[in-house]
């Protein structure tokens, strides 16, 4: 075999071919991915949605700001919110904006929230074999005037349920909200609606009480909670300080 | 003449350096319902003809939106115009997602331009059979742009296409230097009595008119139905003062005696240069005349 220079500090590469000619097993030292952190929450109601999310984003344990928007309002009825990494974030927020554009040029009506969903899950798909690394839920108002929330894997399966939340700090969250929301087993057949038959301000509550239950134990939970409120007088903005550390 | 032996292919001169079937498609453009586009300092406004195939049929959409800055007027075979509407709305959107801001009106155009003359210049093409009226916003201020099957385009003040368009021309004419200070109203009232000037029979309804905006805080709206109802009315509002005002501005012009409308026909040629031509557009608006052969409504 022939000779292979030594690991060179700051060089990933040489790593690899030094440790293939030693005939250890190779893995790539350099990812496309980083985890950016950021909790992203969403409950809808009988004749609302809420949709909320933490603006701390972060890489290993540094924080590099403690305002940056994990929400997309496509439109009146509609919003994206989505976890994971910033830049597949912005690029699939992008691309949405761009299909509602033109889905309106064609339709001449804005896109309904069962419609995007649908072209959220296809959207993420066809990445199936170098996903985006965002963790989604796409939530609003439905044509019957009702409050819908999907939630996505990172390669489009999805569901629509009454609540749910995604990112670093959803193992804190989504326990609380199923106690609170009294979810039914999703495992029965038919499947019973758990949209919520709180009153808006009472799960305005909750969420602002979860996120800040989340903050406290999840690092990258903090600084902010950007929160939009959807019902059929257009979307209200509500803001949520949090601990900065 | 020669022209039935040098217009059967696009790629074929005349003797006299004419391309005839582009010229045939300047006249599809010229069978199109008129539509008419003019500016001022912050607004655009399009103003254009429906035409409906049938009383049973709706009538056919004239305006397009491109994206929230721009929109289009087309007249000719529509088929053509949706077509290029599908172009422009795609060309905008990538500009967008790429550069994170709204394409420049005079760039997209150009860029219609050349994608007409490409079609002048390949035997296995035609030329496309529609102008377009663009009008729109951008960091330079409103434009509006004229563009044509032969691929020339330019910019203009304020113009006028399709059937009947040179008397919604002469109107412009009259009262161009009127536009710039224009508010969005008085521009859309401008443009709807040059439309009115290029009707031969019937009058403006808001079932067969439909005009659009744009401006610095508005984005591209198209008004139709009830929504241009009010200034339909407004224009029936102004007409009989109209009548009167008219032979005004025109006699302080012409600095002739006080020129009325019912006069003309007595002293045709008597009066002087500007003065009878001024008559002689009168007398055809109200004759209804026009560019005489294609004309159907």
């Amino acid at each position: 075999m022939a000779t292979v220079a030594p690991y060179q500090l700051g060089n990933p590469l040489s790593k690899v071919h030094a440790e293939a000619a030693d005939g250890q097993r190779q893995h790539a030292a350099w990812s496309p991915y980083d985890d950016n952190g950021g909790t992203v929450v969403a409950v809808a109601g009988e004749d609302y949605c809420i949709v909320a999310a933490s603006t701390r984003m972060s890489t290993g344990f540094s924080i590099l700001t403690r305002d940056a928007s994990m929400l997309l309002q496509l439109t009146d009825k509609v919003v994206i919110a989505s976890a994971g990494m910033q830049a597949d974030r912005k690029a699939l927020h992008k691309l949405l904006q761009h299909r509602n554009v033109m889905y309106q040029h064609n339709h001449g009506r804005p896109m309904s929230v069962s419609a995007t969903a649908q072209l959220l899950s296809n959207t993420l798909y066809l990445k199936r074999f170098f996903p985006f690394y965002t963790f989604n839920l796409c939530a609003g108002l439905d044509e019957q005037g009702r409050g819908a929330v999907y939630n996505y894997d990172a390669i489009g399966s999805y569901e629509r349920s009454g609540y749910f939340c995604q990112g670093s700090g959803k193992e804190l969250i989504q326990p609380v909200l199923d106690n609170q929301l009294k979810a039914a087993s999703p495992l029965l057949l038919p499947p019973r609606s758990t949209i919520t038959a709180l009153p808006l301000d009472q799960a305005l509550d909750l969420v602002k009480d979860a996120f800040v239950s989340a903050g406290e134990r999840d690092i990258y939970t903090g600084d902010k909670v950007e929160i939009l409120i959807i019902t059929k007088d257009g979307t209200r903005r509500d803001e949520l300080q949090l601990k900065l550390d | 003449m020669f022209r039935n032996q040098y217009d059967t292919d696009v790629t074929t001169w005349s003797p006299q350096g004419r391309l005839f079937q582009v010229e045939y498609a300047m006249e599809a453009v010229k069978q199109g319902s008129c539509a008419v586009g003019l500016k001022s300092d912050t607004h655009v406004v399009l103003a254009t003809l429906k035409r409906s195939q049938s009383e049973l049929s709706s009538f056919q959409r004239k305006v397009f939106k491109i994206d929230d800055h721009m929109g289009i007027a087309i007249a000719g075979l529509t088929g053509d115009g949706r077509s290029l509407c599908k172009y422009m709305r795609n060309e905008c959107i990538n500009h967008r997602y790429v550069y994170e801001s709204s394409m420049p009106v005079g760039r997209l155009v150009r860029q219609i331009a050349d994608k007409s003359q490409v079609c002048t210049q390949r035997s296995w093409k035609r030329p496309y059979g529609v102008g377009l009226l663009v009008a729109g916003l951008d960091s330079q201020g409103p434009h509006l742009f004229s563009t044509c099957p032969s691929g020339n385009y330019y910019e203009y003040k304020a113009m006028a296409i399709g059937a009947r368009s040179q008397a919604a021309k002469t109107y412009l004419e009259k009262h161009f230097e009127a536009f710039p200070g224009a508010s969005l109203d008085e521009l859309v009232r401008h443009g709807l009595r040059a439309l009115q000037s290029s009707l031969s029979e019937g009058e403006l309804t808001d079932a067969n008119c439909s005009v659009a905006v744009v401006g610095k805080d508005l984005a591209f709206t198209l008004l139709e139905d009830a929504a241009v109802q009010p200034y339909i009315a407004a224009l029936k509002e102004d007409e009989p003062m109209q009548a009167e005002g008219a032979a005004a501005p025109e006699a302080a012009a012409a600095a002739a005696p006080v020129v009325v409308p019912g006069a003309i026909e007595v002293e045709p040629t008597a009066a002087g240069g500007p003065d009878g031509g001024e008559a002689a557009a009168e007398r055809a608006l109200r004759e209804g005349e026009g560019p005489a052969p294609m004309e159907a409504d």
